[in-house]
């Protein structure tokens, strides 16, 4: 094919040069605090057989109930156990819970949230009717019934936040799908003869995506707090296994005496939640195409 | 030569951003006699529209007033901060925009939206605005006027709802108008029939116009004065014919040789080539040389100001002589 | 002379209104927008066909039903000697593209300008897959942005220069009939000229037959062979471009044509070319549905709808008004030529 004629005039490429994510994220002072935070809770989690200096579930029932002290940092429980190696070895299964929790809906959320947003119709009829009635119910509510009836146990918090979790996925792929799909670059993928799943996976997808990305760091929290919330009701993890939330109500009985057995753990947790919250803010910066 | 009504003077204007400095108007000059109607052309971003928002003080955010003067009927507006700038807004001067639908409120109907004017700035009674409402959208021809009072702004056409801006703008009688690109967002028909409108108002009121347009035809037929923006700078004024005729500036030129005319047909449009250069640089050379044909070594020794030449005309270049004969040469209007 | 690359008869677009469930099932109250009302047309190979009109009038609307987009109502499309079925395959797509008016929303942001362009060449087979690379690279030479560009995002472009991008991406498909819709409006004056002299090199060089939408006249002068002027969903005038200027026939088309604003002061007349708004195309006029905004309506335009015929004119040129026939009282167009 020839070069065309003469009268074309070759503008100069616009100078400002592409900032990818590789090179903005470390200026995104929310993002680098929340990646720091996370980051931090995630290496005490993974070394927590390393680092915990004691076995969190030997229980020394010469030394019940001690305040902080250079031997156990965060005193012992009314068992006799560590707090601090506890702690850290119920970091591993919170965070562990959380995120694999977030993945399930997320998957779920999206796929139906594509369908609904991108055919329309009897689908999206379908898809948003159901989506209603889960969310006539309250969150927590419908999760602690959920358990309840499910049974305690790791795989049964999966089943039920996942019943719950993927219509907000649902909503939000959905919404933007439906704002995407009248974009003229998606008519032109569709007048160039693509197929859907193409134009979908291809063209929708990367666009829309970021939305439930920003809002899955929010929902890590939100199952952090339910998983913390069922451990306290006695429908979560079982002990012996430590997780936050059975820590905070064993040492709920304790609280005038020994405010420690409680609060460190709360504490743990509101601090995921603000790296979470602050990952999330930085991620919806960073991810904005302009 | 009687008294300016408006009168710009060194007007710069400065945004500032995490990049950088952006001088989006540096210097700009022009003075606007009563009942005149001036004219202000240039491509997106050359600082046109910043320029009279600058005169009502109605800089997006980042903006602002760097140096120079507004004077309108004498009076200092920006020396005069809020409190000035408040008693002209809407009332001696006033503004139209180019998208109706969202300088209007969505959720008042018309009606009461062009009687706020009058109730606010003149202190009518609600009866007596009411009246002046509905003698105004008369007077912009809206059919049907008496139903329309009660419509909102999504139920009207575009072309309606222009009618309904200059309505608005017309209630608290200005003298002054600025328009910001009033039509570009109309069909030519409705855009023909808002044109007539501004010219038969501006001949029967006696109200002073500035038209911040990009379509030189539309300047043609509503303008006697031109001034034309390059780069946050105006390049070029003068009157309308005299500047079409015979354009001093290689800009200028260049504009009125890239869009295809009604009257002079031509085989192959010419563009200007390049692009604006980015306002956050500082220039030591003629901004327009990097995309003029007339540019010479002399361009990029400084930059060239603004300077007077016959006709009442100023020009800022170096070698208008060449423009001005390549423009004869090939006149871009037709010879009436 | 042989059957035209596109030729449409009877083209309908409709556009169900409120069609909430108890309304399809009642099907009595269902309101209809009929973007496109019975529109007839032509494209010989090679030419460039105008087609105006005011926003709203069903343009665009024909234009994506021509390339696939939209499924219309009713009505047959040929194209190259064959009709076209309702949905059409990949291959039959690839030999029609589209060239969108907004620059800034008709590329996807998240794809540079080597994956919008080599999707196309790999799944379309256009050329084999180590030839991709380079076939990329001729595209953009075609249209004047050099090989720097390809790794660039749509967001480092100027409006202009995305609008190269958006050509490219067209013609990587190497269609038969390429649909402009309105492709410099969005343009600032300076670059309008560059794209619209690109367009009019390609066609050249490539033989490339264009639907060309717009809504300036003047732009569509100086671009096109023959136009066809759109009024509410129907084409009311069509004729070869010099004949459409200088001897209008339809009362809306001589009304456009003064409309428009004049760069020359004082040509510009200065009566109301065309008056009022165009009516809803949700309920067009029974009748001529101008007769509305028409200066010469008489009795017989409410009664009957005209139908596109060619009077006493020139060949080719046909116009849908009663009284076509009868001299023309607006202003006659005389234009001067240069080289």
């Amino acid at each position: 094919m020839a070069t065309a004629a003469a009268p074309i005039v070759t503008e100069p490429l616009v100078v400002e040069r592409h900032r990818g994510f590789r090179e903005r994220w470390y200026r995104t002072p929310s993002f680098v605090a929340g990646l720091v935070i996370i980051g931090t809770m995630l290496t005490l989690a993974v070394l927590a057989p390393v680092i915990a200096p004691y076995d969190p579930n030997h229980q020394d029932l010469t030394q019940l109930l001690q305040g902080p002290s250079s031997q156990h940092w965060l005193g012992t429980d009314n068992l006799g156990r560590d707090v601090w190696s506890r702690m850290l070895y119920a970091a591993r299964v919170d965070l562990q819970v959380a995120f694999l929790a977030v993945c399930f809906p997320f998957i779920i959320g999206t796929v139906l949230g594509c369908i609904s947003g991108f055919y329309g119709g009897w689908a999206d009829t379908g898809v948003m009717r159901f989506v209603d009635v889960v969310v006539a119910f309250p969150f927590y509510v419908l999760i602690i019934a959920l358990v309840f009836v499910l049974g305690p146990g790791t795989r049964n918090i999966y089943i039920a936040i996942t019943l719950v979790g993927w219509v907000s996925y649902a909503r939000i792929l959905r919404g933007e799908i439906l704002v995407a799909k009248r974009q003229e670059y998606v008519l032109a993928a569709r007048g160039a003869g693509f197929g859907d799943a193409r134009i979908v996976m291809r063209h929708l997808l990367p666009n829309v995506i970021t939305q439930a990305i920003v809002f899955a760091m929010s929902d890590i929290v939100l199952d952090l707090l339910a998983i913390v919330t069922l451990g306290y009701l006695g429908l979560g993890i079982q002990p012996p296994t430590a997780d936050w939330g059975t820590m905070i109500a064993d040492g709920e009985q304790f609280l005038t005496t020994h405010w420690q057995l409680s609060t460190f753990p709360g504490v743990a947790v509101v601090i995921v939640g603000l790296g979470l919250s602050l990952l999330g803010d930085g991620l919806a910066d960073l991810l904005r195409p302009e | 030569m009687s008294e300016p009504l408006l009168e710009v003077r060194d007007l710069s204007v400065e945004i500032t951003l995490s990049r950088g400095t952006i001088h989006a108007v540096d210097g700009v000059s022009f003075a606007l006699e009563p009942g005149a109607a001036m004219g202000l052309v240039g491509e997106s971003g050359c600082g046109k529209s910043m320029t009279l928002r600058a005169i009502l003080g109605l800089l997006p955010r980042p903006g602002r007033i760097t140096a120079g003067q507004v004077l309108f009927n004498g009076k200092d507006l920006v020396k005069g901060g809020q409190r000035g700038l408040r008693e002209v807004r809407g009332g001696s001067i006033s503004m139209i925009f180019q998208e109706p639908m969202t300088a209007l409120n969505p959720v008042m109907r018309v009606g009461d939206q062009i009687a706020e004017g009058p109730r606010y700035h003149l202190g009518w009674s609600r009866s007596a605005a009411r009246d002046r409402a509905l003698e105004l959208m008369r007077m912009v021809g809206i059919p049907d006027p008496r139903r329309r009072m009660r419509a909102y702004p999504h139920e009207l056409s575009g072309g309606l709802r222009q009618r309904v801006m200059i309505a608005i703008a017309l209630s608290s009688e200005p003298q002054l108008i600025l328009c910001d690109e009033p039509t570009t967002a109309l069909d030519v028909t409705i855009q023909d029939q808002i044109l007539k409108l501004l010219q038969a108002l501006r001949r029967d009121l006696g109200v002073a116009i500035v038209f911040v347009t990009h379509d030189l035809a539309v300047i043609a037929q509503t303008c006697e004065t031109l001034a034309v923006m390059y780069a946050g700078r105006v390049v070029e004024t003068g009157r309308v014919e005299q500047m079409f005729r015979e354009p001093h500036h290689p800009y200028t030129l260049g504009l009125l040789r890239s869009v295809p005319d009604f009257d002079v047909v031509r085989d192959s449009l010419e563009a200007i080539p390049g692009m604006p250069p980015d306002l956050a640089s500082t220039f030591t050379a003629c901004r327009f040389a990097p995309r003029c044909q007339f540019a010479q070594d002399d361009c990029l020794a400084g930059e060239v100001n603004l300077r007077e030449i016959d006709g009442g005309r100023s020009v800022a270049c170096l070698h208008d002589d060449a423009c001005a004969a390549a423009a004869s040469a090939d006149p871009v209007i037709a010879r009436v | 002379m042989s059957e035209p690359l596109l030729k449409v008869r009877d083209l309908r677009m409709e556009f169900p209104l409120n069609a909430t469930l108890a309304r399809r099932l009642r099907r009595s109250d269902l309101e209809v927008l009929r973007a496109v009302d019975g529109v007839d047309l032509e494209i010989e190979r090679g030419e460039v066909l105008g087609l105006v009109g005011e926003s709203g009038c069903g343009k665009s609307t024909l234009g994506r039903c021509l390339v696939g987009l939209y499924e219309p109502t009713a009505g047959e499309i040929r194209f190259d000697g064959a009709t076209l079925p309702a949905r059409r395959d990949k291959a039959t797509r690839r030999r029609m593209q589209m060239v969108f008016q907004d620059p800034y929303s008709s590329l996807n942001p998240r794809m540079t300008v080597r994956q919008t362009l080599g999707e196309l060449l790999r799944v379309h087979h256009v050329v084999p897959r180590n030839q991709v690379d380079a076939r990329c690279k001729e595209l953009l030479d075609l249209v004047g942005l050099g090989p720097r560009s390809l790794d660039a995002y749509p967001r480092q472009f100027s409006g202009g220069q995305r609008q190269r991008v958006s050509i490219a991406r067209a013609l990587a498909l190497e269609p038969d009939l390429l649909v402009a819709d309105e492709p410099v409006s969005a343009l600032d004056v300076s670059v309008q000229a560059t794209v619209l002299n690109l367009l009019d090199s390609l066609r050249e060089l490539l033989g490339l037959t264009i639907l060309f939408i717009a809504h300036n006249m003047a732009v569509v002068r100086h671009v096109c062979d023959r136009v066809s002027v759109m009024y509410l969903g129907r084409i009311v005038e069509t004729a070869r471009t010099p004949d459409l200027f200088a001897d209008p026939r339809h009362p809306y088309t001589r009304g456009l044509l003064s409309a428009v604003p004049r760069l020359t002061p004082g040509r510009a007349s200065t009566a109301v070319a065309v008056i009022g708004d165009p009516p809803s195309p949700i309920d067009i006029p029974a009748g001529c549905r101008f007769r509305s905004r028409c200066p010469i309506a008489q009795e017989i335009c409410a009664e009957a709808d005209p139908r596109l015929e060619r009077h006493d004119a020139q060949p080719g040129h046909e116009a849908a008004c009663h009284f076509a026939d009868e001299h023309s009282p607006g202003p006659v167009h005389h234009a001067e030529t240069r080289a």
